[in-house]
């Protein structure tokens, strides 16, 4: 009999190795998950909403499954925790805004349908900024997430719950969105391991739109190998998403399974150092590349310029996207509607349920991006860092013509104190510099532990960035450090935090 | 590069459908204004013969056939709306009285 304690150790590929040998039952695995939630979340606040029942019931059914001999899929019966951003029939989707509190979708998103299929089973809905806004889940409308390193500290944002939930173990893999790095920076504050596949390799049916053209879907778990068998039952075409790349689903799982840098050209670009960067954060770095190049790698440098004007593109392209896409909430299709007392104009009754409904980064993107799509500012402001966009792809195509792929820290400082940069947006938005490149290009990254910080005893993230549909890469490589750096500390990252 | 004052930012609320308050108009004011002089250096690349990158991926539209398919039901359709009538979306008016 394995006890609690330890099943929420075990990793994904272990506990559906050990379901599958009829060693644990679905049903032990999730009672434990569940009784973990029940014991820390009043803590930790990283779900939203846990379905218990519901989860128990996908449980059954995998072990009944088992029961008649039928075939389970490499994940069935491991259990998940899923960012409130995606759509759940018959379970709350709130996007962490109170615009949506209580809403229940009449339709699963894809990757929702996806993990059922493959006998996932759904613990329930993490925290999350409000519209996956923010770098820290202090935005969410239901107050923030504690990092399970030190609770008095953001575990990440967008996606600090699903994060949290790792890190907390009260959930072997977890599902996050990574518009700017809402997969990847929480991953590293909280010394677990974040994926944003390439940009159209996971379906966006179904997943509340932020920022179309940068949001993607991804991973989250805390080793290289469980995020690629995640990413393998997410990824692949989807007709009901037009950004949906029609192409094979790169082979993940054996490239975690054969992690290996020997001969590879790992790239190290100039502009991802210097002013602003944690020196505990640089010197982990600067020991990853040691530790990639002891490993047979061999280390270029490269100068990409116009990453430095990332940070600005992004923080007008998002918010453009997002004043677009946040249109819809007006009050009359769904959720909140505030102000209808008889005496007022659709118009006014919209005015009035966007003011109570959105959180104040919903409402100052919403405005920024107004301006810079505005009559006379377009070109000045959207045109512009749209054409940033080129040059950081055109710096991206030159960069991969002479590695294979690039790393640099996830982060630039370890996770801060909540409540710290609530009130400097731009001192926020700093905590996404180094992975916001990426999304503008749409190219695939990966954010693992790779220490802790000296100064704070806080993890720090490496960051692997791969070409467009070059996702295995990042599993090759990331399999190799974690390795590496497993074989150095003599076990995993996370059992080095504090107990909760 | 303009920077962006209380009035714009009133003006802005109103295009967007947001009716904020006094305080928030304020407050907006001062970091939008930040947030713009902050990122004003992409107008630096304006003048290049760069053409803009609107998406990461080549897009084209979707289609199907043309055939009736399971969809929702209008229940279904409507289960998340605020207020719902005779099948349909109940909004409020339009039109004043007058």
């Amino acid at each position: 009999m394995t006890d609690n304690s330890t099943i929420i150790k075990l990793t994904a590929a272990e506990i559906a190795a050990k379901i599958a040998s009829g060693e644990l039952t679905a049903v032990q695995v999730t009672e434990a998950h569940l009784a973990r939630i029940e014991a820390v979340d009043e803590k930790v606040h990283a779900f939203l909403h846990v379905d218990r029942e519901g989860a128990l019931a996908q449980a059954r059914a995998v072990d009944e499954k088992r029961a008649r001999g039928e075939e389970l899929g490499p994940l069935a019966g491991v259990p998940l925790a899923l960012k409130d951003i995606f759509t759940t029939q018959g379970i709350p989707t709130t996007v962490g805004s109170k615009m949506l509190e209580g809403w229940i979708p009449p339709y699963d998103a894809t990757l929702v349908k996806r993990l059922k299929a493959a006998d996932v089973v759904i613990l329930g809905k993490t925290n999350m900024d409000e519209f996956a806004m923010g770098s820290s889940t202090e935005n969410s409308a239901y107050g923030p997430t504690g990092n399970p390193w030190d609770l008095t500290r953001i575990p990440g944002g967008s996606g600090g719950g699903s994060s949290a939930a790792l890190a907390a173990y009260q959930a072997p893999l977890a599902i996050g969105t990574d518009t700017g790095g809402s997969i990847r920076q929480p991953a590293a504050v909280t010394g677990t391991v974040g994926v944003k596949p390439t940009y159209g390799a996971v379906s966006r049916y179904g997943m509340v739109a932020f920022s179309s053209s940068l949001d993607q879907g991804g991973p989250c778990a805390r080793t290289v190998l469980d995020a690629a068998l995640l990413h393998e039952a997410i990824a692949g075409h989807d007709p009901l998403d037009s950004t949906s790349i029609d192409a094979p689903v790169p082979p993940v799982v054996e490239a975690a399974r054969n992690g290996s840098v020997a001969g590879m050209r790992v790239g190290v670009v100039k502009q991802f150092r210097g002013e602003g960067y944690q020196a505990g954060v640089v010197q982990r770095f600067d020991e990853s590349v040691e530790l990639l190049k002891s490993l047979g790698a061999e280390i270029v440098e490269l100068d990409c310029p116009t990453f430095d004007l990332a940070l600005s593109a992004y923080y007008l392209i998002a918010p453009s996207e997002c004043s677009s896409n946040l249109a819809r909430f007006d009050g009359l299709r769904y959720g909140l509607r505030a102000g209808d007392d008889g005496s007022r104009s659709a118009e006014d009754v919209t005015a009035l349920t966007r003011e109570a409904g959105f959180g104040p980064e919903v409402k100052r993107r919403i405005i920024l991006g107004t301006y810079a799509l505005s009559s006379g500012y377009y070109d000045a402001w959207f045109g512009s860092a749209q054409k940033v966009r080129t040059l950081i792809t055109r710096e991206f195509e030159a960069a991969f013509e002479q590695v294979d792929v690039i790393v640099s820290p996830t982060t630039p400082t370890t996770a801060f104190a909540i409540g710290e940069r609530a009130d400097d947006p731009m001192a926020m938005y700093l905590a996404d510099l180094c992975t916001i490149p990426t999304n503008l290009a749409g190219n695939a990254a990966m954010s693992l532990p790779c220490g802790l910080a000296p100064e704070d005893g806080l993890p720090v993230g490496l960051q692997i960035i791969a070409p467009a549909l070059k996702d295995d890469r990042l599993y090759k490589v990331g399999a190799a450090v974690e390795a590496a750096f497993v074989e150095k500390w003599g076990h995993p990252l996370l059992e080095e935090a504090p107990s909760l | 590069m303009p920077g962006i004052t209380r009035e714009e930012v009133a003006h802005l609320a109103r295009l967007a459908r947001l009716e904020l308050a006094d305080e928030e108009l304020d407050h907006f004011a001062g970091q939008l204004d930040d947030i713009i002089g902050a990122v004003a250096r992409v107008s630096e690349v304006a003048d290049q013969d760069v053409p803009p990158t609107s998406h990461p991926l080549p897009l084209t539209n979707v289609m199907r056939a043309d055939e009736v398919r399971p969809s929702l039901t209008p229940e279904q359709a409507l289960s998340g709306a605020p207020a719902q009538e005779q099948q349909r979306f109940k909004v409020p008016q339009i039109l004043g009285e007058d």
